[in-house]
């Protein structure tokens, strides 16, 4: 048998389940993660996916496909991809001004970032709106120049990046504080330009950080509700976003219809995700860094 | 869904007191739409003293609020309601049909198919109406905006819609096509769609977007009230919609609860010269004006009201289906 052959090797081609550690309790553990994540995540979203397949295949690709559903899942996704994208850049600069230097006013600054995270999704849209509507502090210069921002997408944009915000900043930042400034000295030292420094040596270690982030900024915003409803306009093919027309399919009794909607949300989320996963995994590898 | 907060305290402190002596005393829930918080705080508290003086007993009316669509699937999910005081008879209909608290023909078995009160569908305007608005064909005008919530989510909205179809089926001499036309072409000129009716009268008038609120009329008169006449003025269209909110008794809620008989009580008194003049002085039309203050009475202008029960519309159990369900007219009219 196959054991014969292995006697006298050691075995790493049997992998075991139990990794020999020095705090005991893993079965207990694991039970408890695996127990717990079905409670709070895997049940919901399997009852979820089993309503909509109460549906039938036709009945399911009817409501998907159909063109004020695929209107306002493109509004959804396109306008959080922006929102995303805008944080991931100034979300990382702000990540890096916060850490890398010192001024005054530095800790409140850092305490800012956290009040998306804290606000009332509700209270957020309703203070962006009288802010950004033609009468507003902001809108009022802003329609002399012609731009809308309440009521229509972009408005939807401005909430989205308020509100998706601390989710890049809080995941660079622990990495940017982690970098030995050592290495950027070597680079110069070597004769590195500085563009040279901060392409090849500062940007590849803050990637899988920055793509984690964005993965999480992308998934908070594509979801909103909330602070999105008051700001968009809220017309459908133009500015009505998916979580809106699910509740309309909820107005109208249909759980069915909403969570078909829904099923189709999930779906593309959580192939973008796993793309920026398999990016992240990828650029880990390809620079070597992260952990 | 919120319980307003004074009542709410107030069935925290009586249960408090309750606790010690054997006292009579009997909670329950009216689950209600968004804008009739105020005249249900009032009536509540004349309901309360009516019947302690009547039957020596104590009752505590808890309410709740929200989106009347919202409000019905929250019953239907297995909130204990005693009785439903909704904006659309079709929400009442959703819960008679999801469930079986009570019987189909729940409508028969109040007067008035059991709306103690009514309204209808005016036009706010800011003051000295400066676009000139008096009648829907003027809402249609190049760059007119018209602010109304989203019928999908808003019972209120349905009556603004079905309000601009029965002038426009009228004005047009009974032509269904053209009557769609119109309500198309008004659509275009919602350049906001709320969720609610609050929400509308909040883009309105905060925000300053749009130059005419499609409104309840008790809305436009509370917003008149809170805000002052000097900006906004009401206008009444020549044709409008007869919105009937009605309200119904829970029957397995209350059979369960022993409560049918303080439940009934309670949607009767609505239709007594006390509950009639309390609605009428929150901008509700009663049904029975006989008893209601003249002065109250003077503020409800004379309009031409269409009811949903007109053949136009053949009743909510036919409006509703072709309208606003999945795929209905008014999704049509937002496909391109």
């Amino acid at each position: 048998m196959a054991d014969v052959a292995v006697i006298g090797r050691p075995q790493p081609a049997r992998r075991r389940l139990k990794q020999p550690s020095v705090i005991p309790g893993f079965g207990l553990t694991l039970g408890f993660a695996v127990t717990y994540l079905c409670l709070i995540v895997l049940i919901p979203l399997g009852a979820l996916v089993a309503w909509s397949a109460g549906l039938g295949w036709d009945e399911f690709w009817r409501l998907a496909s159909d063109p004020r559903t695929v209107s306002a899942l493109k509004v959804s996704f396109v306008t959080a991809l922006i929102a995303a994208s805008i944080n991931a850049v100034f979300g990382l600069l702000l990540a890096w001004v916060l850490v890398r230097y010192r001024f005054p006013g530095r800790r409140l600054l850092d305490a800012f970032i956290d009040l998306p995270f804290a606000l009332p999704t509700a209270v957020a849209g309703i203070s962006l709106t009288a802010l950004y509507a033609p009468n507003g502090w902001v809108g009022q210069y802003l329609s002399q120049l012609g731009i809308k921002v309440a009521y229509t997408p972009i408005g939807i944009v401005v909430a989205l990046t308020f509100i998706s915000l601390p989710f890049v900043v809080r995941t660079v930042q622990p990495v940017i504080e982690e970098i030995d400034r050592e290495l950027e000295e070597a680079a110069a030292t070597l004769g590195a330009r500085r563009w040279q420094t901060i392409i090849r040596i500062i940007l590849p270690m803050l990637l899988p950080p920055l793509l984690t982030g964005y993965a999480l900024a992308l998934a908070r915003a594509i979801g909103e509700y909330g602070s999105v409803i008051f700001i968009a306009g809220n017309i459908p093919h133009v500015s009505e976003i998916a979580p809106l027309l699910i509740r309309i399919r909820l107005e109208e009794f249909s759980y069915a219809g909403a969570s078909a909607i829904a099923t189709v949300m999930l779906a593309i989320s959580f192939a973008m995700l796993l793309v920026i996963n398999l990016l992240q995994a990828w650029s880990r590898k390809r620079f070597g860094h992260g952990a | 869904m919120q319980y307003s907060r004074p009542s709410l305290a107030l069935a925290f402190a009586a249960s408090m007191l309750a606790a010690g002596p054997a006292l009579a005393q009997t909670t329950i829930l009216n689950v209600s739409y968004d804008p009739t918080r105020e005249l249900y705080q009032e009536f509540n508290e004349a309901f309360q003293e009516y019947w302690l003086a009547e039957t020596g007993e104590e009752v505590i009316v808890r309410q709740s609020h929200g989106g009347s669509g919202a409000q019905a699937r929250a019953v239907i999910d297995g909130l204990e309601a005693d009785v439903v005081t909704l904006a659309l008879e079709a929400d009442i209909d959703a819960i008679a049909e999801a469930t079986d608290l009570l019987p189909k023909d729940w409508r028969q078995r109040l007067a008035n198919n059991s709306a103690p009160y009514t309204s209808t569908v005016v036009f706010l305007v800011r003051a000295g109406n400066p676009k000139n608005i008096q009648d829907w064909d003027d809402l249609v005008r190049e760059g007119i905006e018209v602010i109304t919530p989203n019928p999908k989510t808003s019972g209120g909205a349905r009556w603004n819609y079905l309000a601009a179809w029965a002038w426009a089926s009228q004005q047009y001499g009974g032509d269904q096509e053209q009557a769609r036309a119109f309500v198309a072409e008004l659509f275009r000129h919602v350049p906001v769609l709320d969720t609610g009716a609050r929400g509308s009268t909040t883009t309105f008038v905060q925000r300053g977007i749009g130059d005419v609120l499609l409104a309840w009329e008790n809305e436009a008169f509370l917003a008149l009230e809170e805000l002052g006449p000097d900006q906004f003025e009401i206008v009444v269209p020549s044709v409008s919609i007869l919105a009937e909110p009605p309200v119904a008794l829970l029957d397995a809620n209350v059979d369960a609860k022993g409560t049918r008989e303080v439940a009934e009580a309670y949607l009767n008194y609505l239709y007594s010269p006390v509950g009639q003049s309390i609605a009428a002085k929150n901008y509700y039309r009663p049904y029975d004006p006989s008893g209601v203050d003249p002065e109250d009475l003077a503020r409800f202008p004379e309009v031409t009201l269409v009811t949903i029960d007109d053949p136009l519309f053949g009743g909510w159990s036919q409006a509703q289906p072709s309208h606003f369900a999945d795929g209905g007219i008014f999704d049509q009219i937002y496909t391109h």
